[in-house]
């Protein structure tokens, strides 16, 4: 697993696309990042915070019966709904809440989509005593009313934006706005694998852990790896983190599951990667979706944390480089996988995690006993009751 | 006149040159064309014409919301180019103020030719700071366009030097943290340290933007620089307005602050 180059490029994606109010202070965070990276006490910290606070690691689960009756592939979840506050997104808010007490900001700036970020950027800025500012869609805030509350009683203040498409492409501009203002005092907390260097690079070290955790779970259970990996898509930070895992692992096949929301052959979905094209938002060159004039477009998923046009650069770099390949699940068949995994499994996945499940399902078809699929089971649909 | 020689006339003439921003298509290009007219029949020295983009980072509220209206007209920035090649007889030379994505969609080269073409003057992008503006620096300048780049309140004093000597035009000082907006206003005392700071490092035109919107700030600018920007002021001094209308007040509100630049 590589490093970007030393202006933040994955190939030809990433790199740093901001006004120069904030590049001081992507300068700053990369300095202190290389030195905390370096620094096995920042690692420590963040391990035991990750162990006592957020519960892990978090196991893996063999889904007995969801996909029995196509196939007698093993189907294996990576419980990341387990984790405190119900999603992967804590990994990284630990590790940003760390970094930003390293560097002596004592404010946290987060965007969020379905606010499984801003829960979790509200959770370590209550546990390291940080005030948090959250900017969300006012249609985001609409759907996901129990997260809005959850943040609200964590202490952060909850911003609605009403700009543009009011989903979380707008909360992020937001936060970019009121970064570039506070930029000396305040750490912005991304949340996915997106964002100008160091940001995608970051993003993805902190959420190795889902990968390196898996990886050893497997071998130590089944004796053996994965032949395929799989998980959702939206931003990319949760795929990222669990791709991280193996993406050394040559014969282990890679499948990030893209929104496909109302189909591929309208506008209604949120499938950047397979029906976007290359272009620049939110500081960095990756694949999104836009108008012949460059303007990027509406997207639409019944998932709040996959309606995003845009995708981490790394994730067009394994594209081009066909490291990973990039399917997409619909909003019926996504809801359909929600039921039927709820049912069969006992669990209720998040509404995006049901992506990376019907996907799953798909693909057993065409696996036997001797492969192993491995799925990032990346949220609890507890937030998405009552939607689907 | 190039952008040399205008500002090299106002250092003359012992004034600041005067630099309105107008968002292209808002709320419709005719508009935007009266304006345009109007505001170089009034002394303006260059015209920063913005370019609808969906995701101005940049910005605050006004030119955002601009930059949605021009949109629902459908204002592109081909639509842009030909409105500046059909005034450029009559209007104060233009720099493009524009988001790197529609320029990226529209192809570099192409996008250097087409505004050479339309008697573009330069093109300020906010979101491609040093590092990233050599493609795009090389293809305008091939064509002979210039690229001015921003220096902010954040940015450290080797970095300052190294931006003053690529930018070509004028430097662009930002003058306070933050988006554009005239709610904000400028923070005048490190302002204009920074100001003397970047005097010494070039002999470049400054140009101070971002919250300027009132004659009160652009006397408060002092001698240091050569040229204000004023964009989101403007924007609201003509806000539900079209046309001829729209114009009028453009012309109002710019009087006193073109009657304050000698002033500073």
């Amino acid at each position: 697993m590589s490093a970007p180059d030393a202006r933040g490029y994955f190939g030809e994606f990433g790199g740093r696309f901001v006004p120069e109010v904030l590049i001081a202070a992507l300068d700053e965070l990369e300095r202190a990042m290389t030195a905390a990276f370096a620094d096995p006490v920042f690692w420590d910290e963040y391990h035991a915070v990750l162990r006592d606070f957020v519960s892990r690691p978090s196991p893996i689960y063999r889904a007995q019966r969801y996909a029995a009756d196509v196939s007698p592939v093993p189907l294996v979840m990576k419980r990341e709904d387990t984790n405190h506050t119900g999603a992967h997104k804590i990994n990284n808010t630990v590790g940003q809440a760390l970094l930003a007490r390293r560097m002596g900001k004592g404010r946290l700036l987060a965007e969020t989509g379905a606010g499984q970020h801003g829960v979790a950027t509200a959770t370590v800025g209550a546990k390291f005593g940080l005030p948090v500012d959250v900017y969300m869609g006012a249609r985001d805030i609409e759907r996901q009313a129990l997260n809005v509350e959850v943040m609200r009683l964590l202490g952060a203040n909850v911003h609605a934006v009403t700009s543009g498409t009011q989903t979380l492409k707008d909360a992020t501009n937001e936060a970019f706005r009121v970064w570039a203002q506070r930029v000396e005092d305040t750490f912005y907390v991304i949340g996915s694998v997106v964002g100008a260097h160091p940001y995608p690079f970051m993003v993805r070290e902190f959420q190795k852990i889902i990968g390196v955790e898996a990886r050893r779970q497997t071998l130590e259970r089944y004796g053996r790896l994965p032949s395929d990996v799989i998980a959702c898509v939206g931003g990319g930070s949760n795929a990222m983190g669990i791709f991280a895992g193996f993406v050394d692992d040559a014969e282990v096949k890679l499948w990030g599951v893209e929104a496909g929301g109302k189909g591929l052959d309208g506008e209604e979905h949120a499938a950047s990667l397979q029906a976007g094209s290359v272009g620049v938002l939110h500081g960095s060159r990756s694949y999104l979706l836009q108008s012949a004039e460059g303007q990027v477009r509406e997207t639409h998923s019944i998932s709040a944390g996959l309606d995003y046009p845009g995708v981490g650069p790394e994730h067009a770099f394994f594209k081009e480089s066909g490291r990973a390949t990039y399917v997409n699940v619909t909003d019926a068949q996504a809801v359909e996988a929600f039921h039927g995994f709820a049912r069969s499994e006992g669990i209720l996945p998040a509404l995006e995690s049901a992506h990376a499940i019907a996907f799953a399902r798909r693909l057993a078809a065409d696996r036997g006993a001797d492969d192993l699929i491995l799925v990032n089971l990346s949220g609890r649909g507890d937030k998405d009751i009552g939607r689907c | 006149m190039t952008l040399d020689e205008i500002f090299e006339r106002a250092r003359r003439e012992k004034r600041l040159a005067f630099v309105p921003y107008v968002m292209a298509g808002d709320p419709d290009l005719e508009t935007t064309e009266a304006i345009l007219s109007a505001l170089s029949a009034a002394g303006a020295d260059v015209i920063e014409l913005g370019v609808p983009y969906s995701d101005p980072l940049a910005d605050g509220p006004t030119i955002a919301a601009a930059g949605q209206r021009a949109l629902g007209g459908a204002t592109h920035l081909r639509g842009v180019l030909e409105l500046a090649s059909q005034c450029r007889e009559r209007c104060a030379p233009i720099v493009l103020f524009t988001y790197y994505n529609p320029v990226y969609q529209f192809g570099v080269e192409r996008f250097a030719r087409e505004a050479a073409a339309a008697g573009i003057a330069g093109a300020i992008v906010p979101d491609v700071a040093l590092e990233e503006s050599a493609e795009l620096r090389a293809a305008l300048a091939a064509r002979g366009l210039a690229m001015p780049l921003l220096v902010a309140p954040s940015t450290p004093h080797e970095r300052a030097a190294r931006i003053a000597h690529a930018a070509t035009g004028f430097v662009y000082v930002v003058s306070r943290l933050g988006v554009t907006g005239a709610g904000q206003a400028p923070d005048f005392a490190p302002l204009r340290r920074q100001l003397a700071s970047l005097r010494d490092l070039t002999s470049k035109p400054l140009a101070v933007g971002f919250g300027m919107s009132r004659p009160q700030d652009v006397r408060d600018v002092g001698p240091l620089a050569d040229a204000v920007v004023v964009g989101s002021a403007l924007i609201d001094s003509y806000a539900g307005t079209r046309g001829q209308a729209a114009a009028a007040r453009v012309r109002d509100f710019v009087a006193p602050l073109i009657a304050a630049l000698g002033a500073a």
